[in-house]
């Protein structure tokens, strides 16, 4: 990692919701810890994948670096600015610097609006006094720089496949020069073949604009293709955080190794042949989430101490950043495993 | 703006850019599909045509009656093409006049309605919590104001007047839009291109003009649809029951109340009235099922 400097830092974020339980009668509610903790920089012009379940907060860290969900503590450092507690209005001006581009392709594109008025639509919020003529080159631009036809700036979304409106939702985070964008799962919705384009889309993009990128997604091998570093969570907190190769070549946490371990080879000798250890169970309620370590209930490693308290995030020599309290011991067992044992997956490099 | 992009921009503009068919395009390419609505639209068109013109075509007035002919059945020897009535005024006239208000009461009040209604209830369903609450528990209490009290208490306090049944229809009949319109608005805040607007900077007023408004629109089109025949209903009520427009004004609700007294004796003062008002109530519901069924996304291709 060179020294570059962090656009973005943040700093113990906490994003808390309140469920209501009571009945008509008994006022009552829990609190679930979406994000709880969290603490990560993204440098200038790097990919930051963000890897975990369904519902581990991967969506909410991404609305909560928007804005669009306030935090209830922690701070978020945008180029050295909390966006934690400044206005609302403030707030709505940072968004030009800060895009995200969605799940759900068409889903995430108004159904009334032709393809040209949607990618307009920032530039209209945020430069009031472009004339229609500018307008609509800085759109017919974007469209080809997406690989979309500027013919088509008259259609509509549903005239468009999945993977087309993931171009016009990308054009439209891209049109008023964003330095950071949160993409949250934008491929999961499409075919394999079509997230492949989208995905080396967005890299050559981030290349020709120099753009950092926060990549959130449940597909390892995709994360894997995109990032510089990855960052893992489970149930709102981080397990681990560090280069894309220490990551798959030497996961230093045990819920990551799981991770990685869960991933089909595309080869269906290689796949039979290997030692699948998969996850036990399910992802605990976030209502109730387990006392110390949040992983200790499926982790095969766990001991007595896990439950006792919170794993802080320990910065390793080699930059990488793993909360786990027997990380050293594993990864001893793990290397001693890896000699013995040939076909094990866990290539080291 | 590079070099690049800009050639590409005006070779863009030399080919011819496709126009893109909007849902309300192909909406409407639906619609034309459907010959009951097709025929509704039709019948719409020639009685407001009618409506507009057709008095001055004739020779008659409403007000003034021919001497000669009290009670006269529909004859061309005479010129009352539709007959008189008892004070031998020539009902056809009487007939266009009385559709005229009938369907500008259907019309301004569906319009009151539409505006109050939709604003409020897009607000409410936006903004959610508290404000929704108390709006529509404000919209509750209106609610569960008897109507014939409102208007009577209208009528003692401002006398009798044409517009006030605007007013009164109106000012009742927007609580169901704003019902309906914030149901609608609490569906679509949720969806992903509200949060998108969102993110992309857009204000809260500006996603309720651009984004919530235009996706409400098909819903509000049925309703208003179905709201004007029901007004139109609402006012023959009114006059049949001697509240609504007064003499020598005159509208269908009022004519087949007259028409009904002297059924027996001149049945065509009720058959042309009510026939006119039926067919207007019939084509209004079509028109509104045809929309219905043209808006429906479900049946998008």
């Amino acid at each position: 990692m060179t020294a570059r400097a962090p656009v973005l830092q943040v700093r113990d974020l906490a994003v808390h919701f309140r469920v209501d339980t009571g009945s008509l009668f008994r006022r009552d509610y829990h609190i679930v810890r979406a994000v709880d903790n969290v603490t990560f920089d993204v440098h200038s012009a790097e990919t930051l994948g963000v890897v975990g379940e369904s519902g581990c907060g991967k969506s909410t860290l991404a609305r909560a670096i928007l804005g669009l969900v306030r935090p209830q503590g922690g701070s978020i450092l945008w180029q050295g600015e909390d966006l934690v507690g400044i206005s609302e209005e403030a707030l709505r001006l940072k968004r030009r610097e800060i895009q995200l581009i969605f799940q759900d392709p068409s889903g995430s594109l108004d159904p009334r609006m032709t393809v040209g008025e949607i990618v307009a639509e920032p530039l209209k919020v945020f430069y009031p006094s472009m004339s229609r003529l500018q307008i609509r080159e800085r759109v017919a631009g974007m469209m080809q720089m997406v690989g979309l036809s500027p013919d088509q700036i008259n259609r509509y979304p549903h005239e468009f496949s999945g993977g087309q409106c993931q171009r016009i939702g990308i054009a439209r985070a891209l049109v008023v020069n964003p330095r950071l964008v949160v993409c949250d799962e934008p491929v999961s919705a499409l075919d394999v073949s079509i997230q492949a384009q989208i995905v080396n889309l967005l890299k050559d993009l981030q290349k020709k604009l120099r753009l950092s990128l926060i990549f959130i997604a449940h597909d390892l091998s995709v994360v894997r293709h995109v990032s510089d570093r990855v960052l893992v969570m489970y149930l709102g907190r981080i397990m681990e955080v560090a280069d894309r190769d220490s990551v798959y070549y030497q996961a230093r946490h045990p819920y990551t190794r799981a991770l990685i371990e869960s991933v089909p080879i595309p080869d269906p000798v290689k796949e039979r042949q290997r030692a699948r250890r998969s996850l036990e169970g399910d992802i605990p309620s976030p209502l109730n989430p387990p006392s110390g370590c949040v992983f200790r209930t499926r982790c095969p490693y766990a001991i007595d101490a896990c439950a006792d308290r919170v794993p802080p995030l320990e910065t390793l020599d080699d930059g990488s950043q793993v909360a786990c309290i027997r990380h050293e011991e594993l990864a001893e067992k793990w290397t001693r495993e890896a000699e013995s044992d040939p076909t094990n997956n866990q290539v080291s490099s | 703006m590079n070099e690049v992009t800009r050639d590409a921009f005006s070779q863009a503009l030399d080919r011819r850019t496709v126009r893109g068919r909007s849902l309300y395009v192909d909406a409407w390419h639906r619609l034309l599909k459907n010959k009951a609505a097709v025929a509704a639209l039709i019948v719409l068109v020639v009685m407001i045509v009618l409506v507009a013109v057709g008095p001055m075509l004739s020779d008659w007035d409403h007000e003034i009656p021919d001497w000669d002919n009290y009670s006269t059945p529909p004859s061309l020897e005479t010129g009352h093409l539709f007959g008189t009535d008892a004070l031998g005024r020539d009902l056809f006239v009487r007939t266009m006049i009385g559709g005229r208000i009938s369907l500008l009461v259907g019309l301004v009040a569906t319009l009151v309605s539409l505006l109050i209604g939709v604003s409020y209830g897009a607000v409410a369903g936006f903004f959610g919590g508290r404000v929704d609450n108390i709006m529509m528990r404000f919209v509750d209490g209106i609610y569960a104001m008897p109507f014939m009290f409102f208007v009577i208490v209208l009528m003692v306090v401002f006398g009798r007047n044409i517009f006030l049944i605007f007013v009164a229809i109106g000012a009742v009949n927007w609580l169901d839009m704003a019902r309906i319109v914030r149901g609608q608005t609490l569906s679509l805040k949720n969806k992903d291109f509200v949060e998108a607007a969102r993110a992309c900077g857009g204000t809260e007023l500006q996603i309720i003009r651009r984004h919530i408004i235009p996706n409400l629109l098909g819903v509000v089109i049925v309703y208003v649809t179905l709201t004007i025949p029901q007004v139109i209903l609402v006012e023959s009520f009114l006059s049949f029951l001697g509240l609504g427009v007064q003499e020598p004004l005159t509208s269908w609700g009022a004519l087949v109340n007259e028409g009904a007294q002297e059924l027996e004796t001149a049945p065509w003062s009720l058959l042309f009235p009510a026939g006119f008002l039926a067919a207007t109530l019939f084509a209004f519901n079509f028109l509104g099922d045809g929309l219905r069924d043209a808006l429906d996304p479900k049946d998008r291709l």
